[in-house]
């Protein structure tokens, strides 16, 4: 866990790569991907191992479970599609409810599933709380307490012993970006033309993994 | 006894030749359905295979596909057309020889579908696509004669097996078809004629005469070789020497990155300027096609290679071969030295040049070995790996509907597959048709579906993507590297992509013996410009690790074992010398292990001398227990004599890790997360069809959608650890370990007779080690002690925190 500040508000990178802000009883996931084996299978009939979707929602409940927060966010690709999305099969829709149950949940909609879904919760393109603005894809400057995903940022560090390179958390004055919590989502290195031109000189990179480690953003 | 056709018998005659006895005896078995040839290269291997075929063509000319040649390499195969055409257009004969590999046009493998030529040679992965296609039957009907060459070296990968599923489906398509096997000299004649059946038929195995043994020695001189060191740098002016006292000389080595070193230097030093190439598998293809060019064209007096030119390509006036650092393995340095003087019953020479002490031991005992004709034992070959018939019946698919009875008739023809049973069979069925998953989860976008008892492709549409990812090459992910330019710029080479990723602007390399700077990455291509500059970094290639086999590390222990070296080289004598009062140098009753710091690390060195299997198996051992007491293993390498752990903490007492009980409690779970794991699933992911091929479009467009292939393996681990593809990797992985068994004997054998010595560096003997390739990472606790460390590091350089 690595709690941080940003725009004024007291936040908490957990190593899953989920956002905790205790102050507002809130947890934020991004790129959830759920259903992304699915898509795969019915768009190029490829047929990988159709457990991300299980093991995505696994990791979320332990997450759940541990924070027991009032409110999630889930910042937008949540399904891999919207069709995805609309043939879950049974027992998954059902454990999504019970995930639900007893708290606001919030779909920000993502370019992967831009419309809503049968699952309850509401659903918006983006939603302000307090000084922060969370939406799904990050805005041109000039934003200010923007907390976006898509990106699926991940981010190396050359160690005496070897290169290690997980999926961060990025953040700056003015912006947050999560990195893609879903099973089966690849990275965009912080190297990339994009994530350079979005983030400040002086923006940093919070790793994923065992535990949650801070350091500059890796440039090159 | 066959004659030959007066019209073929008087070309050999006009050129003053002579039927050899093989080529006669290959003749004669004509009709035989399966059959070996063993013979040393130059021997006239390849007429022998093809002189049946011109004979029958000469006897009835027809039309359509007579004979096809097959060749590991697409170089072999353009080679065999030239050679192979002299002879039929001076004797006239009206016969068409066509090749065909990845760099054949589109037009012309179109015609040559249509109308195939009376000889075709090709590649096991174009004739695996040609037989994917709905018109194969049509194409290999008339079929008489398959010959495999160099089937020795294929015999040893999953190409083979390929291929021999392949000839099982050509003999479905065309009943008579016989098949030629063409082998360097083996250990195992055996082996191979299995390999080649067509089962249950036998295979007649034909030896030709081996020739007169080869000239070969170690090359002296004036310097002293380094203690430790790869490359044999020191001994550039000897090899220049060498090379301006023969024709044209082959300089082989065993990784790429050596060959590129060894090049740089070898100009430096090259005040004649004698004309020298280099040829690698790495080197874009225009730039290997200029050497292999000039090569033909004789205007080259050397060639700095590597393996891309290991095969039996005859090529000009070869007149010396010579192998930079230990040859590692009998087998192979005997084959190579084959390509010297390709005329027969000529001794070929060859000199060995080891590039540090240690591998002089290593050239003195191959050298006894290649004296005594103990060549180095094959592994038996094991039953054919399951991934390479999963995409064979996906393969077989896309051609055409079939029975599930029927493909499995046939592919208990081949030989790697005699002896898989039905069960197998339809378990790799499932998995194509459904994805064999515990959870039914795909019945709607299944590849392949059963209708009127027959097996077809659900969306016709899908045999291309399954076309496109034939094949059994697993190739790194490789950058192209261009020089920044206007348009483009010229093409390089490849480097690897975890070796481009470590590279900053400004930094500079080797590639093509010449040095450049890094630039920046555009696109999938690494931009270079040239720039002189002392001390490039290298390219990394991860290379083939080369195993000695355990004969030879048998060998090497003997020699350590002697009071004095008279035999070997003075500096080499006091070099084990000084081993030996520093240390110790390793008895064969007692396991000598040494621990020492080097590079803020601690080092721990086992030399059990047992083979690289067996090594390897013990770096897992000892990694997982090192893990649990916390001394926080990075990682660990295997050679055949000794495996080096390098850890954070020093290792005080190594007895502890070498307590029986317990042995393998937990070590499955370990082994399971293990980096060789996840590499070989990757490779088995691939060719069986789990996932796609990465090509170079895919990779470019959206690199946040693709995720690693380790994500799919610890998610099946999790979620379905009975899945056909776990099955796979753990019997593929274990091909490259040996059973606990070994281990455990070895620990056995050398109870109460550790001798752990703690020393305060690195001592002669284990200096060799930190050059060898082939390192295997540790992802336990000092994975997270470095990453807090390095970022703590950083946090305080940017003045933060």
């Amino acid at each position: 866990m690595k709690p941080f500040s940003f725009c004024g508000a007291d936040l908490v990178a957990l190593p899953s790569g989920a956002l905790l802000w205790p102050a507002q009883n809130l947890l934020t996931v991004s790129d959830l991907h759920l259903g992304k084996s699915e898509r795969i299978a019915r768009r190029s009939g490829q047929m990988l191992p159709p457990y991300e979707t299980l093991d995505t929602l696994t990791r979320l409940q332990t997450d759940l479970d541990a924070h027991t927060p009032e409110h999630v966010i889930c910042l937008g690709d949540s399904f891999d599609d919207l069709e995805a999305g609309a043939h879950m099969p049974e027992n998954i829709t059902d454990w999504i409810t019970r995930l639900m149950a007893g708290r606001s949940w919030t779909w920000i909609e993502g370019n992967h599933d831009p419309g809503p879904l049968n699952l309850g919760g509401s659903h918006r393109a983006q939603q302000s709380i307090a000084r922060l603005t969370f939406r799904h894809i990050a805005q041109p400057a000039p934003t200010s307490g923007e907390v976006s995903g898509h990106y699926h940022p991940k981010a190396s560090l050359r160690t005496r012993g070897r290169t290690v390179t997980r999926p961060c958390f990025l953040y700056d004055q003015t912006r947050l970006i999560l990195p893609a919590y879903g099973t089966y989502t690849g990275g965009l290195r912080t190297n990339a033309a994009t994530l350079q031109s979005l983030m400040a000189q002086d923006a940093r990179a919070i790793l994923t993994g065992a535990s949650a480690v801070e350091i500059p953003m890796p440039r090159s | 006894m066959t004659q030959l056709p007066q019209p073929l018998h008087d070309w050999f005659a006009a050129r003053g030749w002579e039927i050899h006895p093989h080529q006669q005896a290959m003749l004669d078995a004509a009709h035989a359905p399966s059959t070996l040839l063993i013979a040393p290269t130059g021997g006239g291997k390849t007429m022998a295979g093809f002189l049946p075929t011109l004979a029958d063509l000469h006897m009835s000319p027809r039309a359509g596909l007579h004979t096809l040649y097959i060749s590991p390499l697409k170089a072999l195969a353009a080679d065999i057309k030239r050679n192979l055409r002299t002879p039929v257009e001076e004797i006239g004969m009206d016969i068409r020889i066509e090749d065909r590999s990845g760099d054949t046009t589109y037009t012309q493998k179109r015609k040559q579908r249509a109308d195939p030529p009376h000889i075709l040679l090709t590649t096991p992965e174009s004739l695996a696509l040609l037989l994917s296609y709905e018109d194969a039957p049509r194409i290999f009907n008339g079929l008489q004669r398959v010959v495999v060459d160099e089937i020795h070296a294929l015999a040893e990968s999953k190409r083979g097996d390929q291929l021999m599923l392949g000839l099982s489906r050509l003999q479905a398509l065309a009943p008579d078809l016989r098949r030629v096997g063409l082998s360097a000299t083996v250990e195992d004649p055996e082996a191979i004629a299995r390999f080649l059946a067509y089962h249950p038929q036998p295979t007649k195995i034909i030896h030709a005469d081996p020739g007169p043994a080869p000239d070969i020695s170690m090359l002296e001189t004036d310097v002293a070789p380094p203690w430790s060191g790869g490359g044999g740098r020191y001994a550039i002016p000897a090899v220049l020497e060498q090379v301006k006292q023969h024709n044209t000389t082959l300089i082989f080595h065993n990784t790429r990155a050596q060959a590129e070193i060894f090049f740089h230097h070898l100009w430096l030093a090259n005040e004649d300027q004698l004309p020298i190439g280099i040829h690698h598998g790495s080197l874009a293809r225009e730039q290997r096609m200029k050497v292999e060019q000039a090569m033909v064209e004789g205007s080259l007096k050397a060639i700095v290679c590597t393996g891309s030119l290991d095969l039996g390509i005859d090529w000009g006036d070869v007149d010396l071969v010579i192998q930079i650092g230990a040859p590692k393995n009998v087998k192979r340095l005997v084959q190579r030295i084959g390509r010297a003087n390709h005329r027969y019953n000529a001794p070929s020479k060859a000199l060995l040049v080891p590039a540090n002490r240690f591998e002089i031991v290593e050239c003195k005992a191959a050298l006894d070995a290649v004296k005594e004709h103990d060549l180095d034992g094959e592994e038996p070959r094991s039953k054919g790996p399951r991934d390479v018939l999963c995409q064979h019946i996906l393969a077989s698919a896309a051609s055409g509907p079939f029975a599930a009875d029927d493909l499995y008739g046939e592919v208990i023809t081949a030989g790697p597959y005699a002896k898989l049973t039905r069960d197998d069979f339809d378990r790799c069925l499932d998995f194509c048709a459904t994805g064999g998953y515990a959870l039914r989860a795909y019945d709607r976008y299944q590849r392949i579906v059963e209708r009127d008892g027959k097996w077809q492709l659900r969306d016709p549409r899908s045999a291309a993507q399954i076309r496109m990812n034939i094949g059994t090459i697993i190739d790194t992910e490789m950058l192209k590297v261009r020089l920044k330019g206007r348009r483009g710029g010229s093409a390089l080479g490849e480097v690897e992509e975890a070796f481009a990723s470590t590279l900053s602007q400004g930094d500079t390399f080797l590639i093509g013996g010449q040095i450049v700077r890094y630039e920046g990455l555009n696109e999938m291509t690494v931009e270079v410009t040239r720039r002189a500059s002392d001390n490039p970094k290298v390219a990394v290639f991860s290379g083939t690790k080369f195993a000695n086999t355990t004969q030879l590390s048998q060998r090497i222990m003997r020699l350590l074992q002697q009071d004095s070296w008279p035999d070997l080289p003075a500096h080499t004598a006091q070099w084990l010398t000084l081993q030996r009062e520093r240390s110790k140098l390793p008895e064969p009753s007692r396991l000598l292990i040494e621990s020492f710091p080097q590079d803020s690390r601690e080092y721990t060195v086992i030399y059990g001398f047992a083979g690289r299997n067996a090594m390897q198996t013990l770096g897992l051992l000892l990694t997982q227990r090192m893990e649990e007491q916390g001394l926080g293993p990075l990682g660990f390498l295997a050679t055949d004599y000794a495996t080096m752990i390098w850890s954070l903490q020093p290792v005080s007492d190594a007895t502890p890790l070498f307590k029986m009980d317990n042995l393998r409690q937990g070590l499955e779970d370990w082994l399971a997360g293990n980096a060789v794991m996840k590499r070989t699933f990757r490779a088995s992911a691939i060719i069986s069809g789990l996932i796609d091929r990465m090509t170079r479009g895919k990779r470019k467009s959206g690199r946040q959608a693709t995720f690693s292939s380790d994500i799919l393996y610890d998610t099946l681990r999790k979620y379905d650890p009975d899945h056909l593809m776990l099955d796979i990797t753990r019997e593929e992985a274990m091909k490259g370990l040996i059973d606990f068994g070994r281990i455990e004997e070895m620990i056995t054998r050398t109870r109460g007779a550790i001798d752990h010595l703690q020393l305060d560096r690195v001592t002669p003997l284990a200096a060799p080690l930190f050059l060898e390739i082939g390192r295997v990472p540790i992802k336990g606790a000092a994975e997270e002690r470095l990453v807090a460390e390095e970022a703590s590091l950083l946090m305080a350089k940017a003045g933060l925190e």
